[in-house]
Order: C-alpha cells, then sequence, then structure tokens
C-alpha cells in the first residue's frame, strides 16, 4: 500500500520564535488587526509504501523526529492518507 | 612531531583551509578529512569548521550530522579525544547529539558578521584551557542561527558542571546566558559560534583566536601521548 505523508514542524511552545514575531510585528501595517500568536513553522509531504497504516506511521514518525525536526527545539505533526 | 589537527570538510564547508592555517600557526600540524571517511585517521583532534555543510538544507548540520565521518567522530570523542565546532560546525555537533541544545536562527533575524568580545567562564575544556576565567577575547562571528538554545534543566546543568566555556560580553544573537561556547561532560568536545582561526594574526585584528587553538594543539598533543 501507498501512504501519503505530511509532517507538519513548529519549534515547541516556549521556544521564542523571531520569524513568526516579525511576522506579527508587519500586520498592523498591513491592515491586519486582533491577528496574535502567530507561529512559523515548515510543512513536508513525501509517499510511502508499507504493508499497512501502521507501519507507515512507523516509518513516517521516525523520519520526522530523526530527521525533519530537532526534538530539543521542535515538535512535529504527522498526518497520513491511503492514496 | 606536531600533533595533527584533523579538519573534516562536508560538501559545503568554507574555513577548512583557515583552519589548517591557524592550527598550523598555533602548532599543530592541519590536515584535511573527508565527509565520506569511515575513520579519522591518525589525528589528535578533529575539527569541524564553519560553512554551510550540505547547503545548511532543512537545518545547519541537520544533513552533516549523517555523513559517514560523523560516526567516526562520536567515536573518536567517546575516546576522549578532542573535538572542536567552530560555528556550522557547532551546529552539527549539536545535531549530532554531541552536545546538548540547539542553535536557532538570530534573535533578530540577521546575519551577523562582527567582531564579537567574548569572556572566558570557564577553562574546563580543551579550547580554554590555556585562559584564564575573566580573560577578554575578541574573535569574529559569522552566522544567521547562532542563538543558543536549550531547556532549564539542560541550561542548569551546564552551569552547574561549569561547561559553558564563554559567553560574550554584548549578547549579539539572543543566546540563552550570553553563551557563546559550551563543552562537553569531559571537557574534550567543544562547540563555539566564533571563529578562532579568523582572529590567528595580527593582520586579521586579532590574535586572540590563537589562545584557543594553542590549547587545543596542547590537548591533541596530551592525548597523542596518551595513546
Amino acid at each position: 500500500m501507498r501512504f501519503r505523508a505530511r509532517v507538519e514542524v513548529q519549534l515547541r511552545p516556549g521556544i521564542a520564535d523571531p520569524e513568526g514575531a516579525t511576522i506579527e510585528r508587519a500586520l498592523p501595517a498591513l491592515g491586519f488587526e486582533g491577528v496574535a500568536h502567530v507561529r512559523a513553522g515548515r510543512s513536508f509531504s513525501f509517499e510511502v509504501d508499507a504493508p499497512d497504516e501502521g507501519a507507515a506511521r512507523t516509518t513516517a514518525s521516525e523520519l520526522a523526529d530523526r530527521l525533519l525536526a530537532n526534538p530539543v527545539i521542535e515538535q512535529s505533526r504527522l498526518e497520513l492518507e491511503a492514496i | 612531531m606536531a600533533p595533527r589537527i584533523g579538519v573534516v570538510v562536508f560538501p559545503g564547508t568554507n574555513c577548512e583551509h583557515d583552519v589548517v592555517q591557524a592550527a598550523t600557526a598555533a602548532g599543530g600540524d592541519g590536515v584535511l578529512l573527508w565527509h565520506g571517511d569511515t575513520q579519522v585517521g591518525a589525528v589528535d583532534a578533529v575539527v569541524l569548521p564553519g560553512g554551510f555543510a550540505h547547503g545548511d538544507y532543512l537545518r545547519p548540520g541537520a544533513l552533516a550530522r549523517f555523513s559517514q565521518v560523523m560516526g567516526a567522530v562520536a567515536e573518536f570523542a567517546r575516546g576522549g579525544g578532542p573535538v572542536v565546532g567552530i560555528c556550522n560546525g557547532f551546529q552539527v555537533l549539536t545535531e549530532a547529539g554531541l552536545l546538548p541544545g540547539a542553535l536557532q536562527k538570530n534573535g533578530r533575524l540577521r546575519f551577523l558578521c562582527e567582531p564579537t568580545r567574548l569572556v572566558v567562564t570557564s577553562t574546563a575544556s580543551v579550547l580554554t584551557a590555556g585562559s584564564a576565567v575573566g580573560d577578554e577575547l575578541v574573535i569574529p562571528i559569522n552566522h544567521f542561527s547562532g542563538n543558543y538554545t536549550c531547556d532549564d534543566e539542560t541550561r542548569a546543568r551546564l552551569q552547574a558542571e561549569d561547561r559553558i566555556v564563554l559567553r560574550y560580553a554584548a549578547n549579539p544573537n539572543g543566546s540563552i546566558d550570553a553563551i557563546a561556547g559550551i563543552a562537553s561532560e569531559g571537557g574534550n568536545v567543544v562547540g563555539l559560534m566564533p571563529h578562532p582561526e579568523r582572529a590567528s594574526s595580527a593582520l586579521l585584528g586579532s590574535e586572540d583566536g590563537l589562545v584557543l587553538l594553542r590549547a587545543l594543539v596542547h590537548a591533541a598533543a596530551s592525548a597523542s601521548a596518551a595513546t
């Protein structure tokens, strides 16, 4: 079976996010009001061949934790769908 | 014989020749190592120099840590061998788990390239053993992600174990506790954002980097004598 994985990586709560803060500071100048707590992150997608969803999830989450995110400062969220 | 200082070249490394030259000026014998090597060979110390290993894609150091040579570097470090990561090399060491914490984007999202005043805050490392606590050194930085970050527990531990070896006199990048360099538990693995090799001659405006590199050469000589 083949699965499409989408991994979202963000800084952990409490870790300063200079990119998100800069975006947030720019918002009033662009006329956006009432927007707060901007956090920047990255998203990755890839496809996994695996016998079942559990196996695909294991592979994808290991990839996310060992490579895509640096667990010291970042956390990742994984979404998986069969294709 | 002068101790051999192995300087690792990753694809995208750009400070290797400067480090070889500065290590040689400090009394060592600088030699280049290749990222595809499975061993570090007959070297007495290893330096991971600055640059943009693997284009800094994903995160600085994130891909370089999977290079073949890193297994050998980790083993060399476990055996007590002196290992120093400068700038991008520091980022590689944290990604590889040889040093705790991480280097995040600079606080104000600026690439910083300027001389900085550093204060030696611990001499319990292969890089600062030749200095005294409180010594000031002027050494340049050149980075976008030099903002040292770690959790409170790690920070307390680094402090308690005297492993914060260098601090900025004026914090340029938002690093926790103005940390510019830290050491491993044994003091044999050190990472720092400033570039000692760029302060290795009066012509470069400062020779303060030689103080650190001479200590490394000295540690390499002792490591060599011990084996």
